[in-house]
């Protein structure tokens, strides 16, 4: 098949890249470094786009193949008779659609960094991480096999570790990085114990037999005898795999991490916090979509962390000032929105809908999320790379020295707000929809959180580029970085006329999006953007009257509810001190406490023998003759 | 094939030294001769391959066989198969390492060279031995030059270390010893071919000099509790001798616990495992978390040696084959890793004269090539995959996991939760020394590696990318 | 004239051997030590007289014995007292219990 060495092409060419300028690109290729990545990535987004084009018309007409490729015909690393890591490629809808996703953002990326990143010091080792990363993202969707995904998930969360602690000598994006790495690590510890227990379960470690063999109705695990907490073995491994995804995807309450990761560049903000790690969790879910749809509780548990972490990040936004961290908060509300939506399916009621219309509104977020995010960002580091500060107060009027990315920011506001007809307008709905028919309950929080959003979205909007009078000339933007603006501004508009329920999902129904469903989170941006707009349009006292109002609220939101404060108690006075302490305590004075007493105690007694040698000779022959006559009585008297 | 040469290279190399006048002399034979090894070694290899795919029935290879005290039975015997060929190459690599790392030594380097090449001596005749005696034999030829190793030329407390390792391990060895003796007065020889084709010996007998055996050889793989006289030795030790101790001699315990206890006496094994597990654990978490506690670099890496080294106990404890096949990775990952993770702290040693981790930092601009290795190391420990040390771990987890006891599955549970508590602390080390400002001005003109370091960090990590990229060429090795 | 019982030589030798024995462990002065060694062989010499005369009258091996017991004496004891003069040039004493280097 031509297409397996393309998908291949996709895959080496940002590892060449890594190697490449990793190795030489320090001394030898220096300044051209940038150009040498983003060129492999533009073949590689060429390939890409190539092969989703090619899958998706082959389509037409027939059912959804899952074509998988399995390379090296032999196993990568066996575990006995039938488990074993295989190398292998899955193409399917969605693995076909993250590649377009990844493969174009991480582009946009590449060519902004040209004039984002350009004179900075270790210029080719930026290029080189971000050539490492694009390679374990694209790993990552493509792999067939889940313990090639785990393999994967480590190395983008390596590749996020280098590039948010690239300014490595900032205390701040040194601890930023740790924080970022030991949560997912965490989180990792659950999705590894996760695979053991499926892969245990079902005799295989293969995606495809994994789903098959355990979603067979005979014998079906989910039947099993409750095992722990009144769950059976097999939805305890589910629960560890999502444990797993909501920690790469910064959910409640492993989210911590994500806010402190804008210490990064903002460029590796954009592709990884925002549009493409960030969202492995959720296509972990996805891609093991059959399995989490056979049973209820596991769903609720999906649902309902997606659902508090959607509303808990939009009302933390609502108080953030640093541009940054809204967007962080921002991604980790819309992920909240992907991961619930992904939850619905079991609580359908019987009805016309194809409650898979969940996944669908999931990954058609995905797709559209990605492009406006990560506009934001690149729109952010243009404001930020003007003011030289992350501050919104730094900020205001920005409007005439920005133009371009005016347009686009306000582009992306709109899409992310849901207003129509901007791409975001048509995945909100459709996992409006969902929740509409799951949960009426989580349909309120959906709603009201997207009421937020618009709010939040457009405080920041207005804060930067209206408040103050704008002045100015418009600053001199280079090419390389209007381009990938603009590019994705093209994307957040018009994506949302993609239908996306087609390329997924065989005999994907039709539906229509012009119908009563639609109107109330119209609506409720409206209103958001309507108070933002009241508030923040011009400088005034509105903002702190608004927030002396909720004053509690406030204060505990802009303390992000001090769940930081918390982990750190748990980590520093719990386990560093009850746990870690006493361990190294024990080790020293009381394990080693014991050899060393065994030590003295063997001294002390070859002390006190020692006085036998007493270097006296009339002592010596005592001991003689005791001990012949000893002997001769032993030998006449005793033995015979 | 004749595996005595791998004796009598080492042997032959002390032979020229003691001929040698200068210290350049010195080290340049040195460095010879155990690259002449490792290519010795990867000789072995090769042809081990080849005739395996020959006679793929026979295990043991190259066999040769001599009577030494015809009176005990006692046979000069000696032969390979796929897992002593690995631990082969891994002892050549590891000792190319430390004869480079040791390039600046300044005092009686003569003497350093001879006592470290003897130790690869005994490291070589252990692996290939096929006599029980024998094997006791080269066991201990590699004991004593450790005690002068690091009394000599160590630093900190070092004469407390040095004597605290060689009781501790001439402990370990007494109790081998005993275990020996017994398989003696059972079997009535010492030679382990024949007593791996005949049955088992009663239990009674198996379930009496087990632990012997066992305990003994876990002394030398940091069992806990009998573990401590690895931080303080490794930390006293200088850079080679700690790279030779936590890289080889750590293993010498762990192929002494598969090869000789558990498979000369399986069913005890099998009755003792709950007690292999709970130890094996508890050295993984608890190694772990007092790891977290350490301010010093080379303390760091000795607990976490011996939190690593309780994996190659845990699958030798679980006793399914994918599993023991996971101890074998482990021993060979961690005796790469462990060896390159003492190179670097070695080379930041000698630049900046201290190890403790609050002085130091930001050496990442200063000496990036150091840097990389360190965080290389690192990496490995933690269990990235691409690394040696991800597919060592992994198989141990899933080998574990297979036996559905729910004791077993806490213990695989636990040993798993520990990858969490390493990225704590490797991370810790490497932000602290590495990254962040410069602490000292003073380090401002320190340099990077020199050729020998970087060869080593080349050669190691060469080691770990190759294991930890194409694993698959070293599972068929050990699964023969 | 009436023949002396042979124990009563034997206890007569006995005695000497212990009596030398006694004066080999409580003396001090190496000189009376070496003195008490000769009694000891020389008491181990009446024993081997007796015993040849009174068991064994046609042989000879038990004087010949004493004779070697004899020569060996005088010569152990010249070189008893070499060593002693020797040990007297260094510790500046005949005393046993000041010869107490070698101990622990």
């Amino acid at each position: 098949m031509p297409n397996t060495a393309y998908i291949l092409l996709i895959l080496l060419l940002p590892l060449f890249g890594f190697v490449l300028l990793g190795l030489f690109g320090r001394r030898y290729i220096r300044g051209f470094s940038g150009v040498i990545g983003a060129a492999l990535l533009f073949v590689s987004t060429l390939c890409a786009l190539y092969v989703a084009y090619n899958y998706f018309s082959g389509n037409a007409g027939m059912p959804a193949l899952r074509r998988t490729y399995t390379l090296f015909g032999a196993t990568w690393l066996s575990f006995g008779r039938d488990l074993s890591i295989d190398m292998g490629i899955l193409i399917d809808p969605i693995s076909a659609m993250m590649i377009v996703v990844v493969t174009v953002i991480s582009l946009m990326v590449h060519v902004f960094s040209l004039g984002y990143m350009k004179g900075e010091e270790r210029y080719s080792t930026y290029y080189a991480f971000l050539g490492l990363f694009t390679f374990s993202m694209l790993g990552l969707v493509l792999s067939s096999n889940i313990f090639e995904t785990y393999i994967f998930w480590e190395l983008v969360g390596v590749s996020s570790f280098l590039l948010i602690g690239f300014y490595y000598d900032r205390p701040t994006a040194v601890a930023a990085a740790k924080k970022a790495f030991i949560v997912t690590r965490f989180a990792d510890l659950g999705f590894l114990i996760g695979i053991l227990i499926l892969s245990f379960q079902a005799q295989t470690l293969d995606f495809g037999w994994l789903i098959n063999n355990l979603s067979s109705f005979e014998h079906s695990p989910f039947n099993e005898p409750p095992v722990f907490l009144g769950l059976p073995l097999v939805d305890w491994g589910l629960i560890l795999v999502f444990i797993g995804g909501a920690g790469k995807s910064a959910l409640f309450p492993l989210h911590i991490w994500l806010p402190d990761a804008m210490e990064g560049p903002t460029p590796v903000s954009a592709l990884i916090h925002a549009a493409t790690m960030v969202v492995a969790g959720v296509y972990l879910v996805a891609r093991l979509y059959p399995l989490y749809t056979l049973t209820r509780d596991v769903q609720q548990v999906v649902l309902y962390v997606g659902a508090i972490s959607a509303l808990l990040a939009a009302i933390i936004a609502c108080t953030q000032t640093d541009i940054k961290r809204v967007l962080a908060y921002s991604t980790m509300s819309q992920i909240g929105y992907m991961m619930f939506a992904l939850g619905t399916y079991r609580l359908f009621p019987p009805s016309l809908v194809d409650p898979k219309i969940g996944f669908i509104g999931s990954m058609f977020h995905l797709f559209t999320h990605a492009f406006f995010k990560a506009l934001l960002f690149l729109c952010a580091g243009v404001i930020i790379h003007l003011v030289h500060s992350n501050e919104m107060k730094d900020m205001g009027g920005l409007r005439k020295r920005l133009p371009l990315a005016h347009i686009c920011f306000l582009i992306a506001c709109l899409a992310i707000s849901g207003i129509p007809p901007f791409s975001g307008f048509f995945s909100k709905e459709d996992i409006l929809s969902a929740a509409w028919r799951a949960d009426k309950f989580i349909y309120a929080i959906a709603l009201f959180t997207s009421g937020l959003t618009a709010f939040y979205m457009f405080r920041l909007y207005f804060s930067v580029f209206w408040n103050k009078p704008a002045t100015g000339h418009p600053h001199a933007q280079p090419l390389v970085e209007s381009i990938p603006l603009v590019i994705l501004a093209i994307g957040a508009a018009f994506a949302g006329l993609i239908p996306f329920s087609h390329l997924l999902i065989v005999g994907g129904h039709v539906h229509s999006t012009i119908g009563r469903n639609a109107v109330p989170p119209v609506l409720i941006a409206l209103l958001g953007i309507g108070i933002a707009a009241w508030l923040y349009y011009k400088q005034s006292d509105r903002p702190q009257k608004a927030a002396a109002a909720f004053r509690g609220l406030y204060t505990a939101a802009y303390h992000k509810f001090y769940i930081d404060e918390l982990y750190l108690f748990v980590t520093k006075k719990i386990i560093f001190n009850c746990i870690g302490r006493p361990a190294a305590w024990i080790d020293r004075n009381i394990v080693d406490g014991l050899m060393n007493g065994l030590a003295v105690a063997t001294a002390r007694i070859s002390a006190t023998i020692k006085g036998i040698q007493s270097g006296k000779v009339q002592d010596y022959a005592w001991f003689f003759f005791v001990g012949i006559a000893g002997l001769a009585i032993l030998f006449i008297y005793i033995v015979r | 094939m004749n595996l005595s040469l791998l004796i009598i290279l080492p042997l032959l190399t002390i032979l020229l030294l003691a001929f040698c006048r200068s210290q350049s002399q010195v080290r340049w034979v040195s460095f010879i001769g155990v690259t002449v090894q490792l290519v010795l070694s990867l000789v072995l290899l090769a042809l081990y391959w080849r005739e395996h795919a020959v006679h793929g029935a026979t295990r043991f290879l190259f066999e040769s066989r001599q009577s030494w005290f015809s009176a005990l039975n006692i046979e000069y015997h000696v032969g390979v198969d796929g897992i002593s060929v690995a631990m082969i190459l891994l002892t050549a690599m590891v000792m190319v390492g430390a004869v480079l790392v040791s390039w600046n030594i300044g005092a009686q380097v003569k003497e350093f060279f001879v006592l470290l090449l003897l130790l690869s001596a005994g490291a070589y005749g252990f692996f290939i031995s096929l006599d029980l005696f024998t094997l006791f034999f080269f066991l201990e030829v590699s004991v004593i030059p450790k005690f002068l190793l690091i009394g000599i030329w160590g630093s900190g407390p070092k004469e407390y270390a040095a004597m605290k390792l060689a009781l501790m391990l001439m402990a370990g060895s007494a109790l081998t010893f005993v275990g020996v003796l017994g398989v003696y007065y059972q079997a009535h020889s010492f030679d382990l071919l024949r007593m791996f084709s005949e049955g088992a010996m009663p239990l009674s007998v198996q379930r009496f000099f087990f632990p012997f055996l066992f305990v003994g050889f876990g002394i030398f793989s940091a069992l806990f509790p009998f573990h401590t006289w690895v931080p303080d030795g490794h930390s006293s030790a200088p850079t080679a001798a700690s790279m030779f101790l936590a890289g080889i001699s750590m293993k010498l315990g762990g192929y002494g616990c598969l090869r000789v206890a558990i498979a000369l006496m399986p069913d005890a094994a099998r009755e003792y495992s709950p007690v292999i597990v709970t130890l094996a654990t508890i050295g993984i978490v608890y190694g772990a978390f007092a790891t977290m506690m350490q301010k010093d670099l080379k303390y760091i890496n000795a607990y976490s040696s011996v939190s690593h080294c309780g994996f190659i106990l845990l699958g030798a404890g679980m006793l399914t084959p994918t599993a023991l096949t996971g101890a074998y990775l482990q021993m060979i990952s961690h005796g790469l890793m462990t060896a390159l993770f003492f190179a670097a702290i070695g080379s930041i040693y000698e630049r900046t004269h201290t190890r403790l981790v609050e002085r130091l930092g930001g050496l990442q601009k200063i000496m990036p090539f150091i840097a990389t290795i360190f965080v290389i190391a690192g990496l490995c420990s933690l269990g990235l995959p691409g690394l040696s040390g991800f597919v060592a771990e992994m198989t141990v987890f899933m080998g574990s996991w297979q036996r559905s006891a729910s004791g077993y599955r806490l213990a695989t549970v636990l040993s798993c939760a520990s990858i969490v508590i390493t990225a704590v602390y490797i991370l810790r080390a490497t932000g602290q020394t590495l990254m962040g400002p410069v602490k000292d001005p003073q380090y401002n003109s320190l340099t990077d590696a020199k050729w020998n370091e970087r060869l080593t960090g080349i050669l190691l990590v060469a080691g770990i990318l190759v294991i930890g990229t194409a694993p698959f060429w070293l599972t068929e090795l050990i699964n023969k | 004239m009436p023949v002396i019982p042979l124990h009563y030589i034997l206890f007569l030798s006995t005695a000497l051997f212990f009596i030398g024995m006694y004066g080999l462990f409580t003396r001090r002065n190496m000189i009376t030590m070496l003195m008490s060694v000769e009694l000891i062989l020389n008491s181990v010499n009446i024993n081997f007289v007796a015993f040849n005369k009174y068991l064994y009258p046609e042989n000879l091996e038990g004087l010949f014995f004493s004779l070697f017991i004899i020569a060996i004496a005088a010569a152990e004891a010249a070189v008893a007292i070499a060593i002693i003069i020797n040990l007297y040039r260094n510790i500046r004493s005949v005393d046993v219990e000041a010869a107490d280097d070698m101990k622990f």
